[in-house]
């Protein structure tokens, strides 16, 4: 067989939901060097609504090798954290770093492609640019995976990407191994208002929902085009099989098929109907949200979780009986129609109900850094309203329930042995305004140590600049 | 004192016969951790009387003489918030324009001069009805700046501001506080910037520096406006870079204002000069990108290095600092976590911004005679698992409520 012909079969088994698609930008992640650590005497908050006090974390080969007390270094090296807090790498789910890197100059405005309420062929990671300072300011925070989304402009803004939170010269360097892409979709005013304001569809609601239908309709017939190409070229080559057995020409034979024109947009919206692509949705109102489930039902695919969500708490049990997580800020409000009935109570309603999945998301290069203290607020508001929210199930919205969303929480988002070895050592609990990172470990690698700010990565834009006052 | 009080007690009445405003009654706060934000710095078990909306005494075992006595349980008790610079009153809904009143009407509508525009005041647009009030004020909130915008672009002179109190009174505006709002940004040549600065300052001045038929920025009003501030008065000067920092500081000085650094990300580069000419920098703690090439060296320890030399500060929320001006709060306790002294932060909220707005003498402190504007919280104050138990203005209680605990308690859950 040759390469072409591989390829073509892997693309039309792919096209019709066999296997995924091959990633042409395959991830050159490797993990730093990492000698065993054993982490001793901290109290635990392990991702999966546990809490264990004076207990030890030990890292082996880049890996949570166990969780428990008084576990035997067994030569691993030994840090103690008596009287600080361990906790998986943070996981932010909605972030915009590299797309909108600092400096916010013209020629880094990378994250939105409003050129069209539809592009579904354009991926976050093509305009990530290593070098956003905010990557780094982020790990000072103990974030050690993120999701670069592209931008609410468009109704389907194209695909996201999961990232290790290590300084790379490339994307690709950075980029989570085998974690399956985003697709971002926005709900509401934005998308209504960018086209709208340009005389074209959407300018309203209606045209927003006639938008995606349509843009999954097509992708529906583009499916079917691929499986009849796949069916086709199946009998084809089933056929040949059987000539070059024979030996000889009949009458009858099958022309080879001919390949569909590939289409970038489609392509992704297909990826989103067989389920290889999380969907992710820009949705603020509550009736939105409910619109979108019933679209999501109408194509047969799945949302992975409504971002931003300032009214997810009025339709909490229902997200929770659909398994949609909301990815929320704690306090953001009132800056469009949409976010004005903002409750402080928000991620603590949607994780009240049994299977609710709340995630603190940022949005932000300022939030991001500090997605523990946002924990805090919505920990604090949601007790004031009388649920039981100790840390150990606080922290699942920062770690456990953000990996769910992203697909790999197979991977991170918990200290459970077995899981990648992100963790984070706090100065004191978490959810404090007072609290610091001082360790942060990747893959078992010490990635960021506050105690030695030479050792500490930075961007190359940072370096040499006077006003940095490094020179 | 005496006439203060009468007078006060004569105002209480006259306030009493407006339907919203309940009459000032006296109050005893047993049992605070106070923190008065002056030399005596923080009483850990202390009471604090208030007479007539105004501090009567702040101390131990104090009668309570009447007065309704509030168990505080040892809970800290602080000046209440200033929130920062604010479009608190003059924007519901941010990009709603109908509901947004802070900018002066943009150079190129038709008809209207071309800007800068110091004469337009943005205060006369202020509803003390608005809900983002009634949001802010739960959290503590009792003061905050309205500041004109320069929604229209570069507008080098923003127009006037002030600082508004929060309680839903129609005369919110405290005129002590006056200050006009300035722009040396990123986006249009600095100097060109200071161009219009220094040509408005010139028409501002008395003849016989302009002619009939000079060309001419300013209107008649504007001309007025100005000359107000330049003699003495405030202006704040929305800056970040420490090369325009110090142009500011050559502006002010040429022409008499005193100036106030907004923003400031580089503000800790010239920190020295700052405290010499004792100019205060009212910063947000939390910038620590290069968000543009004017905040290359933003740190989050700004606070602490300018506090560190003297410089005073006050914070403001830059990011969302009108339906998020709680959120300086936050912003101060991460300015604790690197460096700054507690109660540093504690007075960049309080004693500070009244201090830089002329009204240092009246709020921002638990002190006798200073207006009893107090907040009761559930534990630490800057801590972000703390809230606001109880906020009082002039002395009274305020409503816990806003419209948004109403909207949490009508889809509360049921409890697990």
């Amino acid at each position: 067989m040759t390469l072409a012909r591989f390829l073509l079969l892997a693309l039309a088994a792919w096209a019709a939901g066999a296997q995924a698609a091959p990633d042409p930008f395959k991830s050159t992640y490797q993990p730093a060097a990492s000698t065993p650590t054993l982490i001793r005497n901290a109290t635990v908050l392990d991702g999966a609504g546990r809490r264990l006090d004076g207990a030890d974390v030990l890292m082996r080969d880049g890996k949570i090798a166990a969780v428990g007390t008084g576990l035997a270094a067994d030569g691993a090296t030994v840090v103690d954290a008596q009287g600080r807090w361990v906790t998986p790498g943070l996981i932010d789910v909605h972030s915009h770093l590299g797309v909108y890197a600092s400096p916010g100059v013209n020629a880094h405005q990378d994250g939105n492609e409003a050129t069209d309420p539809v592009t579904a062929g354009v991926w976050a990671e093509h305009g990530v640019w290593p070098q956003d300072p905010g990557f780094y300011t982020a790990l000072a925070g103990g974030v050690t995976t993120l999701q670069v989304l592209p931008g609410s402009a468009n109704l389907i803004g194209g695909r996201g990407v999961t990232l290790r939170n290590v300084a790379g010269t490339t994307m690709q360097d950075m980029k989570f191994p085998g974690a399956p892409h985003g697709l971002k979709m926005a709900c509401g005013e934005n998308p209504k208002r960018v086209y709208g304001g340009k005389g074209k569809s959407p300018s309203t609601r209606m045209g927003n929902v006639a938008g995606y239908r349509q843009a999954f309709a097509d992708a529906q017939d583009y499916r079917r085009q691929w499986e009849k190409y796949q069916r086709e070229l199946a009998a084809y080559e089933a056929q040949q099989k059987d000539g070059k057995a024979s030996r000889r020409k009949r009458d009858g034979d099958l022309k080879p098929p001919i390949e569909p024109r590939r289409d970038l947009r489609l392509e992704t919206l297909v990826g989103a109907m067989n389920g290889e692509i999380q969907v992710h949705i820009h949705c603020y109102r509550a009736d939105e949200m409910a619109v979108m489930l019933d679209l999501a039902r109408e194509f047969g695919f799945k949302v992975a979780a409504f971002h931003h969500g300032v009214e997810a708490y009025k339709i909490a049990e229902r997200l929770a009986q659909e398994g949609v997580c909301g990815a929320l800020w704690a306090d953001w409000w009132g800056f469009k129609m949409e976010a004005y009935d903002a409750v402080w109570e928000n991620i603590a309603f949607v994780d009240a109900p049994a299977n609710g999945c709340a995630i603190v998301h940022s949005d932000s290069a300022e939030g991001i850094q500090r997605l523990n203290q946002e924990a805090a607020k919505a920990m604090s508001r949601g007790r004031q309203a009388g649920l039981d929210i100790p840390p150990e199930r606080a922290i699942r919205w920062i770690t456990s329930n953000a990996a769910r969303s992203l697909g790999i929480a197979d991977q991170v988002g918990t200290l459970e042995p077995g899981k990648r070895a992100d963790v984070v050592i706090w100065n004191r609990e978490p959810f404090s305004v007072y609290a610091l990172t001082d360790r942060v470990y990747v893959d078992g690698a010490l990635r960021y140590d506050r105690a030695a700010p030479a050792t500490q990565p930075e961007s190359d834009f940072l370096l040499g600049q006077p006003a940095g006052g490094a020179l | 004192m005496r006439a203060n009080h009468a007078m006060a007690r004569v105002l209480a009445c006259a306030l009493a016969a407006l339907p919203l405003a309940a009459p000032a009654q006296d109050l005893l706060i047993r049992n605070a951790w106070v923190h008065t934000v002056t030399e005596r710095g923080t009483l850990e078990r202390a009471d604090v009387l208030v007479r007539d909306g105004r501090i009567a005494a702040v101390g131990t075992g104090l009668a309570a003489g009447g007065a309704t006595v509030v168990e505080a349980n040892g809970r800290p008790l602080t000046p209440g918030l200033f929130g920062g610079i604010t479009a608190l009153g003059v924007e519901e809904v941010s990009l709603e324009p109908a509901t947004v009143d802070n900018a002066s009407p943009r150079d190129d509508d038709k008809g209207m001069p071309p800007e800068p525009r110091p004469e337009f005041d943005v205060t006369l647009s202020f509803n003390p009805d608005s809900a983002v009030i009634g949001v802010n004020r739960v959290e503590g909130v009792t003061l905050a700046m309205i500041a004109p915008g320069a929604v229209s672009g570069q507008a080098v002179v923003a127009g006037q501001g002030a600082v508004a109190r929060l309680d839903g009174r129609a005369d919110a505006i405290v005129p002590a506080s006056r200050t006009l709002f300035a722009n040396l940004k990123a986006g249009v040549s600095r100097a060109g910037q200071i161009m219009l600065l220094e040509q408005a300052a010139r028409e501002a001045k008395p003849p016989p520096q302009m002619r009939d038929g000079d060309f001419r920025l300013l209107t008649p009003a504007g001309r007025e406006a100005l000359a107000r501030y330049l003699a003495g008065g405030r202006v704040a000067f929305a800056v970040d870079r420490a090369a325009d920092i110090r142009q500011v500081l050559a502006f002010a000085q040429r022409h008499g204002a005193r100036p106030i650094v907004v923003g400031g990300a580089q503000a800790w580069q010239v920190a020295g000069p700052l405290a010499q000419a004792k100019v205060p920098v009212i910063l947000d703690p939390l910038v620590d990108l290069p968000d543009s090439f004017d905040q290359i060296g933003a740190t989050l320890e700004n606070a602490a290095r300018l506090h560190a030399v003297g410089v005073r500060i006050a914070f403001t929320n830059l990011n969302d600092g009108t339906h998020n001006a709680r959120k300086v709060r936050q912003a101060a306790g991460v300015a604790v976590a690197h460096g700054l002294p507690f109660e540093a932060a504690l007075a960049a909220l309080t004693a500070n911004p009244a201090e830089i707005f002329g009204l240092g003498a009246q709020f921002g402190r638990i002190a006798p005679g200073y207006v009893a504007d107090l907040v009761l919280w559930s534990g630490d104050p800057l801590e972000v698992t703390s809230v606001a138990e109880q906020v009082w203005i002039d002395g009274r209680a305020q409503s816990m409520r806003s419209r948004q605990t109403e909207l949490r308690d009508r889809y509360r859950p049921v409890t697990r």
